[in-house]
């Protein structure tokens, strides 16, 4: 289990993580994954989500929504297994596969965003 | 028993920890009561939103890659067991976004002249910047 110390920077990473996810994935999940694919709606062309996707603040707002959901799940899902499986003495192996998966999906969207373009 | 000598019987103390007991608590505990079972599914909303975020990587590894890419992708989200999976995984991520935003009234509890304002005034922006969020969301990407 982390120090006492880190608690509450891990908490504060999961509580920003838990904003931005309620308010932004529900219409992205919807429009990408559900309404595009099942033809309810026009999926947008490629060149327009390049279009999107090559402005700065775009690719600030997919980095913080990548990291901070990242950063949330890793919180909460730590959790869960605690709680909910009573698995104590795997917690370090826990902490690390769940902040370790965070940091590498954060590198990996730092990556694709820096170079999309 | 009175036939045993007292030095042949061994007694075995345990430590004394008073405040160790706890009463032994099934893995399933959380199958017991509805609400333990809300607990566990609002807790595993977790998974989809790491799910959510896997997706959005590949999207982008796919616009990387060019129009082909992207083309395929798109064909791999029309696949039946994907396109199940993506609606369970709303219907997660949109019960993270209820019972989040359901919390703040507990997490932030707002006092106007001395009296705690009613819970759902306190809920209620959170809601309006949900829809706002999403109008903006879904006006830049379908414009």
């Amino acid at each position: 289990m982390a120090r006492q110390s880190n608690e509450a920077f891990f908490w504060v990473l999961f509580s920003a993580g838990g904003v931005v996810a309620a308010l932004l994935i529900p219409v992205q999940l919807f429009l990408f994954a559900i309404a595009f694919p099942l033809g309810w709606l026009p999926a947008p062309s490629y060149e327009h989500l390049m279009a999107l996707v090559r402005l700065p603040l775009v690719r600030i707002y997919l980095f913080v929504l990548c990291c901070l959901s990242l950063f949330h799940w890793a919180h909460r899902f730590r959790y869960t297994l605690y709680d909910g499986l009573q698995v104590k003495h795997l917690n370090e192996i826990i902490f690390t596969l769940c902040y370790g998966g965070a940091v590498i999906g954060t590198m990996v969207a730092a990556y694709l965003l820096w170079t999309i373009a | 028993m009175g036939a045993v000598k007292p030095e042949t019987i061994r007694v075995e103390y345990a430590e004394f920890h008073p405040r160790w007991y706890r009463p032994p608590v099934s893995v399933y505990w959380w199958l017991k009561q509805r609400q333990y079972l809300t607990f566990i599914l609002r807790e595993l909303s977790s998974v989809f939103v790491a799910l959510f975020v896997v997706m959005t990587l590949f999207q982008l590894w796919a616009l990387k890659k060019g129009p082909e890419a992207y083309a395929q992708f798109q064909q791999w989200l029309q696949s039946p067991l994907v396109i199940a999976l993506s609606i369970i995984g709303l219907f997660f991520v949109v019960f993270h976004s209820i019972t989040w935003f359901n919390l703040t009234p507990s997490a932030m509890p707002v006092r106007l002249g001395g009296k705690r304002l009613p819970a759902f005034l306190v809920a209620a922006p959170s809601y309006v910047a949900w829809a706002v969020v999403s109008a903006i969301v879904a006006w830049l990407v379908l414009r």
